[in-house]
C-alpha cells in the first residue's frame, strides 16, 4: 500500500494529468529533492522557489487570480506564520470582491509533532487555519483520504489548506488507492526517486483514477454507543487504538475522523453525540482557543439537554513550543495514554 | 460648481489669472489646432494631450466629489489619489485592457482612481463604492473608497495592506511568462509601502535570472507614509536603486508631469513586453489632500498640482483656452453631481447579504448551517 507521501504525489500527478494543475511549487519541492518528505518527487510541473514564504503564498494567489490551478507548499507550517495576512486576503478575495474573483488555490503544509521536530518543526496550524474565513481546511489521516481529499482540494474553486500530518507521511495505508499497483515494491520502483544521481530519472506513473472524498464529509472509523471521540490527523490512529483497547473490555466508543475542519461534518458529529451523550474532542494544537473548543461550545449550545457528561477537549498544552526531548514532546501533546485517561473518565461519568 | 470655485478647492490658493491672461494672449495668435498634430513643444499629439488633460480633470473632480461625500457625512471614510493624475492617467491609457493573461494585470493600491478613470471607469462606480451601496460592483458595499476591482480589465481587488499587491503580482506575471502572452503585470504602491518585505519579495522573484517576470513595478513616491516623512524611512538614494541591485532596469521620473510620465511609461512598457523582463519605475509626485479623511483630506498648499502645471503648458502651447478648461471642469462637475444624486437613491446592502460570496458558487460558509 502507498504511504501518505506517495499518495499525495499520486494525487498531484492526477491533478497534473486531469485537473489542469500547471504549477506545484515551494522550497525544495522540485527535483532533485522533490520535497523534504518526498511528496513531490517526479512530477512534471514542480519547481523550486526562493526561500520566501510570503512570495510563495503571493505567487499562488496571483496564479489563482488568473483562474489557473496550482498547489503551493510551505515546507513546515512553523514557517507559515509570516504569511497570515496574505492567507486572510486569499480567504476574503471572493467575498470582498463581491464575487468577482475566485481564489482556486491549494496550499499544503506539514503540521504537528511526532517526529522529534523540536520547536520549529512541530507546530500545529489547525486552530489558526480555522480562523481564516473563506478557506477550506482539510487534514487526512490515511493515504487513501490524502489522495481523495487532495484531488477534491484541487478541484475546489475556493482556497484550500491541505494540512499534512507529518508523523503520518511515511505510514502506509490499509486500502489501495484507485489505480495503485498492488505491490508496494512495484509502486516504489515506479514513483520513488533513486538515491544518488536523479538527473536522468523519470517516474513511471500508474494509471490513477479519481477518488471523490467531498470536503466537509467526516468518517466514522470506529462505531460505538457509549462515547464519541472527534479527532483528525495523526490522532485518529491513536483514538482508534484506544477504542480498540476499550472494545476488548466491552466498552463501545465511536471515533469520528473529521477529515475536514472547515466546513466540518456537524451532522455526523451531532448524530453521534445524540446517540452516546458523551463526547471528547482530541487534537494537538495548543489548548487555548483551540478548534476543539469551538466544537465543544457548539455541542453545549445545541445538545446540552442530550448530554450525560460535560464535553471535553484534549489538546496540546498551551506552551510556547514543543521541546525536543521525548519527555518534553510526549508530555506536550496528547498521547494514547492521555486519550485513554480522558475516555475512561468520560465513560465513568454518571449524570 | 463653476470653474472658479473648482480652482479654489482643487487648484489651491495659487493666483492664476495673470498667467492665464498671458497665455491667452499667446494663443490668440495661433491658427486652428488640429488634434492629430504633434505638439512640437510637448512631444505628444494634440489629441492625446487634450485627452490626458480631460481625464486628469475628470479624476480630480471625482476625487474631490468623493471627499465632499465624506465631508457631508455620506461616507465613513475617504482615501484616494488626488495629485497623482499625471502618472495615473498615463498608466491607465497605456495598459493593455482586457481579461485574462493576454492582457495586462493591474495590482493597484488605493490611490489609483486616475488609472481607472483613464481605463474607462464611470464616475458612478467610484461613488457607489465610497457610499457602500449594494450597487457597488467592486465590493458590494464591503470596502473603502478606491478599493477597486474590475475583472473585465484584470484589475484585481485592491487591499488596504500597503504591500501585499507586490507579492500577488508575481503570480499573474508568472502565468503570463509561462503562457508567453503579450500581457504584462503592473503593480503600484507608495514609497512607504516599499519598506515592507513584500517589495523585496517582488524584486527577488521578478529578477531571478532563469525566470525573469514581465512586470512593471512602480512606486508612486509622494514622500509620505501617513505622517512619516520620506527622510524618516529611506536611506537609499532612490527607491528605484533597489531594483538596480537585482540587475533590473530602473527609472525615476517626475510623476507630476503627464508628458514625461506618458513617454517614460510607454518606453518601459514596450521594453517589458518585448524583453519579458521587469522594470522598477519610481514616480515622484504630490499628495494633494493628505493621507486620507483621517488627517482631514484638506488641500495641501505646499504640494505642486500636476493639473495646474499641465494646464499652464497647454495654455502656453495654445492647445486650450481658459474657457475650454472651464468647460471641461464644469462638465465633469455636472457628471459627478448627477452620479451622486442617482447613487443617493440606491439601496444599501442588507444583512442577509453578509454570507454571500463566502465560497464560490453560492456554497454555504456559515457553520451554523453545516
Amino acid at each position: 500500500m502507498a504511504n501518505m507521501a506517495q499518495a499525495i504525489r499520486l494525487a498531484l500527478h492526477y491533478g497534473e494529468q486531469n485537473l489542469q494543475v500547471k504549477d506545484i511549487f515551494g522550497e525544495d519541492v522540485g527535483m532533485p529533492l522533490g520535497g523534504v518528505f518526498t511528496a513531490t518527487q517526479g512530477l512534471d510541473t514542480t519547481w523550486n522557489t526562493p526561500l520566501d514564504e510570503r512570495g510563495i503564498i503571493g505567487m499562488a494567489m496571483g496564479i489563482g487570480l488568473t483562474g489557473e490551478r496550482c498547489v503551493a507548499e510551505i515546507q513546515f507550517c512553523d514557517y507559515i506564520f509570516n504569511t497570515i495576512d496574505l492567507l486572510k486576503i486569499a480567504g476574503n478575495t471572493l467575498w470582498v470582491s463581491h464575487g468577482n474573483y475566485n481564489m482556486p488555490i491549494v496550499v499544503m503544509t506539514p503540521v504537528g509533532a511526532g517526529i522529534r521536530g523540536s520547536v520549529y518543526h512541530s507546530h500545529s496550524f489547525d486552530a489558526w487555519a480555522t480562523r481564516l474565513p473563506g478557506w477550506k481546511v482539510v487534514m487526512p489521516s490515511t493515504p487513501l483520504d490524502a489522495y481523495g481529499l487532495l484531488i477534491s482540494a484541487i478541484k475546489d474553486p475556493n482556497p484550500v489548506l491541505f494540512l499534512k500530518p507529518k508523523a503520518l507521511l511515511r505510514v502506509r495505508g490499509e486500502e489501495l488507492l484507485p489505480g495503485e499497483p498492488t505491490s508496494e515494491k512495484t509502486l516504489k520502483k515506479m514513483i520513488d526517486a533513486p538515491i544518488g544521481d536523479r538527473s536522468k530519472w523519470k517516474a513511471q506513473w500508474p494509471e490513477m483514477e479519481e477518488l471523490d472524498i467531498s470536503i466537509g464529509q467526516g468518517k466514522i472509523t470506529r462505531e460505538g454507543d457509549q462515547a464519541t471521540v472527534v479527532t483528525y490527523g495523526r490522532h485518529v490512529a491513536m483514538c482508534n487504538k484506544v477504542a480498540d483497547d476499550l472494545a476488548s473490555e466491552g466498552k463501545r466508543v465511536e471515533v469520528i475522523d473529521l477529515r475536514s475542519l472547515y466546513p466540518y461534518d456537524w451532522q455526523m458529529v451531532k448524530a453521534s453525540i445524540q446517540k452516546t451523550g458523551k463526547v471528547l474532542f482530541v487534537n494537538e494544537d495548543t489548548e487555548v482557543t483551540n478548534f476543539g473548543e469551538h466544537l465543544a461550545y457548539r455541542t453545549t449550545s445545541e445538545l446540552f439537554y442530550e448530554l450525560y457528561a460535560k464535553p471535553r477537549v484534549l489538546a496540546g498544552l498551551n506552551l510556547p513550543g514543543i521541546g525536543l526531548h521525548a519527555n518534553l514532546e510526549e508530555n506536550s501533546v496528547p498521547q494514547v495514554k492521555n486519550i485513554r485517561k480522558e475516555i475512561d473518565e468520560l465513560l465513568a461519568e454518571v449524570p | 460648481m463653476s470653474r472658479t470655485s473648482t480652482a479654489t478647492s482643487s487648484r489651491g490658493k495659487k493666483k492664476r489669472p495673470v498667467n492665464v491672461a498671458t497665455k491667452k494672449k499667446k494663443t490668440t495668435k495661433k491658427t486652428a489646432i488640429h488634434r492629430s498634430q504633434q505638439s512640437p513643444k510637448l512631444g505628444l499629439s494634440n489629441e492625446l494631450l487634450l485627452k490626458m488633460h480631460s481625464l486628469m480633470v475628470k479624476s480630480r473632480v471625482l476625487e474631490e466629489r468623493l471627499i465632499k461625500i465624506y465631508k457631508t457625512g455620506d461616507a465613513y471614510f475617504w482615501i484616494g489619489g488626488p495629485g497623482e493624475e499625471a502618472f495615473g492617467v498615463a498608466l491607465g491609457l497605456l495598459a493593455k485592457k482586457g481579461r485574462g493573461p493576454e492582457y495586462d494585470y493591474l495590482h493597484l493600491h488605493y490611490r489609483c482612481t486616475p488609472t481607472l478613470v483613464a481605463m474607462g471607469m464611470p464616475m458612478i462606480d467610484s461613488i457607489r463604492l465610497i457610499m457602500n451601496k449594494s450597487t457597488d460592483r467592486c465590493t458590494g458595499g464591503r470596502n473603502f473608497s478606491n478599493h477597486y476591482c474590475f475583472p473585465e480589465w484584470n484589475v484585481v481587488p485592491v487591499s488596504s495592506p500597503i504591500e501585499v499587491q507586490y507579492t500577488t503580482a508575481i503570480g499573474t506575471a508568472h502565468v503570463q511568462r509561462r503562457t508567453k502572452s503579450n500581457g504584462i503585470t503592473i503593480v503600484t504602491g507608495g514609497d512607504a509601502g516599499s519598506a515592507e518585505g513584500d517589495f523585496a519579495s517582488c524584486l527577488v522573484w521578478a529578477s531571478r535570472p532563469a525566470n525573469p517576470l514581465p512586470m512593471l513595478i512602480t512606486v508612486q513616491n509622494n514622500a509620505w507614509g501617513i505622517s512619516t516623512s520620506y527622510e524618516g524611512q529611506h536611506g537609499e538614494t532612490t527607491i528605484a536603486d533597489r531594483g538596480a541591485a537585482f540587475n533590473m532596469r530602473t527609472r525615476v521620473i517626475n510623476g507630476n508631469d503627464p508628458i514625461e510620465s506618458y513617454k517614460a511609461l510607454e518606453e518601459e512598457i514596450y521594453y517589458i513586453r518585448r524583453n519579458q523582463k521587469p522594470v522598477v519605475l519610481e514616480a515622484r509626485l504630490s499628495r494633494l489632500f493628505g493621507h486620507s479623511s483621517a488627517d482631514g483630506a484638506n488641500r495641501k498648499q505646499d504640494q505642486d498640482c500636476c493639473i495646474e502645471i499641465f494646464e499652464d503648458q497647454l495654455l502656453s502651447a495654445g492647445l486650450l483656452k481658459p474657457a475650454d478648461i472651464q468647460r471641461v471642469w464644469s462638465e465633469y462637475e455636472a457628471e459627478g453631481r448627477a452620479a451622486l444624486e442617482q447613487v443617493r437613491g440606491e439601496s444599501a446592502p442588507q444583512a442577509d447579504s453578509l454570507w454571500d460570496h463566502y465560497y464560490a458558487d453560492g456554497e454555504n460558509g456559515d457553520w451554523r448551517k453545516f
